[in-house]
């Protein structure tokens, strides 16, 4: 795999990473209660440190980049190859357990697997932070299943949510150019390989927290070849609004 | 990447290294909590090896710096290296380690299996560390940092961080 193409495959893995923490952190000091507030934004930090591996590994074989910081900040909505299902917004707190279990899910399929990795960086990442995913999966599972098989409202509304939220998990398999590449050269997980067991360990969840599947789902697709939903760009609004107003800008 | 299997740290510099502490658990040094994995003296220069508790550890950055500062009040110049692998586990907290998170009122983490029984619920192992009573339950998995959970005991009524284990 030439360098160019690597680039490309890391920041698919850290984009996911990097949108899903900052959609946590708009939650920092707004969590439902103290407890709740402190586990999201502990979530969000873990992901944080995982992209900035990611990122400081693709500032060494860009190009025209040069730090962690100008690949993070410096990229246009298009740019951004995140799936659709992270940048979704905190509708309520049904929304945020359920887009973080639907991902938690399939990060940790996705570790379990980049852990054996050729390239001895994506393996090493990849084994220091399915460690950290392994108690966010614990989170996100417990309360789908507390509010699901909770009181009639919190039963509604987390429904709800996994009806608005389900059409975009199919994204998650699907295979770009860059993912393609990187599984011939065994550095790459194949997503596909992933989906059986995806949807059988969600299903399971989803049924002890008394929750249905949609039968006739639409799915939706585009974040990986850079084409968002109409929330992105408010959310890289804020996210570069400080590298953008102070170039350079440092902590 | 740089994996590095065997901890190599050269004698003479452990004193300056037992001196740097983690910011967020001062009761611990650098070397208790297991995060040093190579400090040599090359040329003058000293190359530490560092690698991270969790990956978004704020507190990282501020051992880099303590390391460095600590390095330089005699005169030596340190670089510090941030290693991925092999992940740091709640295995490389040293005994005394253990001990003193303990005395300073932090449960020390359990064996994986038995972390997750208590995480979950299921059974009550975690350990009081103000009266010792095992009658303790979970308040929240996510405790004031990323490596902790917050406890409270049902004997006393002291809520307490727990050291999440981490393998």
């Amino acid at each position: 795999m030439n360098n160019k193409q690597l680039y490309n495959y890391i920041l698919a893995i850290a984009d996911n990473n990097l949108i899903l923490g900052q959609r946590l952190g708009e939650l920092c000091g707004h969590g439902p209660n103290l407890e709740t507030d402190i586990a999201l934004t502990n979530i969000a930090l873990d992901l944080f440190g995982q992209t900035r591996s990611y990122y400081q590994y693709a500032a060494i074989l860009s190009e025209n980049y040069k730090t962690e910081d100008d690949v993070a900040f410096l990229r246009k909505e298009r740019e951004y190859k995140s799936v659709l299902l992270v940048e979704q917004p905190n509708t309520h707190f049904g929304y945020v357990i359920v887009r973080q279990f639907l991902f938690d899910v399939f990060h940790y399929l996705f570790l379990e697997n980049l852990q054996n990795s050729k390239d001895g960086t994506l393996s090493a990442i990849a084994k220091k932070a399915i460690k950290e995913v392994s108690y966010h999966k614990r989170f996100s599972g417990d309360w789908v299943k507390r509010l699901g098989d909770g009181t009639s409202e919190s039963h509604e509304k987390i429904q709800e949510a996994v009806d608005n939220l389900w059409p975009y998990t199919n994204e998650l398999f699907e295979m770009t150019k860059a993912d393609t590449e990187a599984v011939t050269e065994g550095v790459g997980v194949n997503l596909s390989d992933l989906k059986l067991k995806y949807y059988e360990e969600v299903s399971e969840v989803l049924k002890e927290a008394t929750l249905e599947i949609p039968s006739t789902p639409f799915f939706q697709k585009g974040g990986k070849e850079g084409i968002h939903t109409e929330h992105m760009g408010y959310l890289l609004a804020d996210l570069q609004y400080m590298q953008r107003t102070y170039p350079n800008m440092n902590w | 990447m740089t994996t590095i299997e065997k901890i190599h740290i050269e004698k003479h510099l452990l004193p300056i290294l037992e001196s740097v502490s983690d910011p967020e658990i001062p009761v611990l040094s650098v070397l208790d909590l297991g995060v040093i994995r190579e400090a040599v003296e090359e040329d003058g220069i000293v190359r530490i090896k560092l690698t991270p508790t969790y990956s978004g550890c704020p507190a990282m950055d501020v051992i880099g710096e303590d390391l460095r500062n600590a390095f330089s009040e005699i005169g030596k110049k340190a670089e510090v290296d941030l290693v991925l692998s092999p992940a740091w586990s709640t295995d490389w907290i040293s005994e005394e380690g253990l001990q003193k998170m303990e005395a300073y009122g932090i449960a020390r983490p359990l064996s994986e299996f038995h972390d997750k029984e208590a995480l979950l619920g299921n059974q009550k192992l975690v350990k009081c560390p103000q009266c010792g009573s095992t009658q303790t339950h979970l308040v929240s998995q996510f405790g004031s940092t990323a490596c902790k959970a917050l406890f409270q005991c049902d004997d006393c009524h002291e809520p307490f961080d727990y050291f999440k284990c981490l393998k």
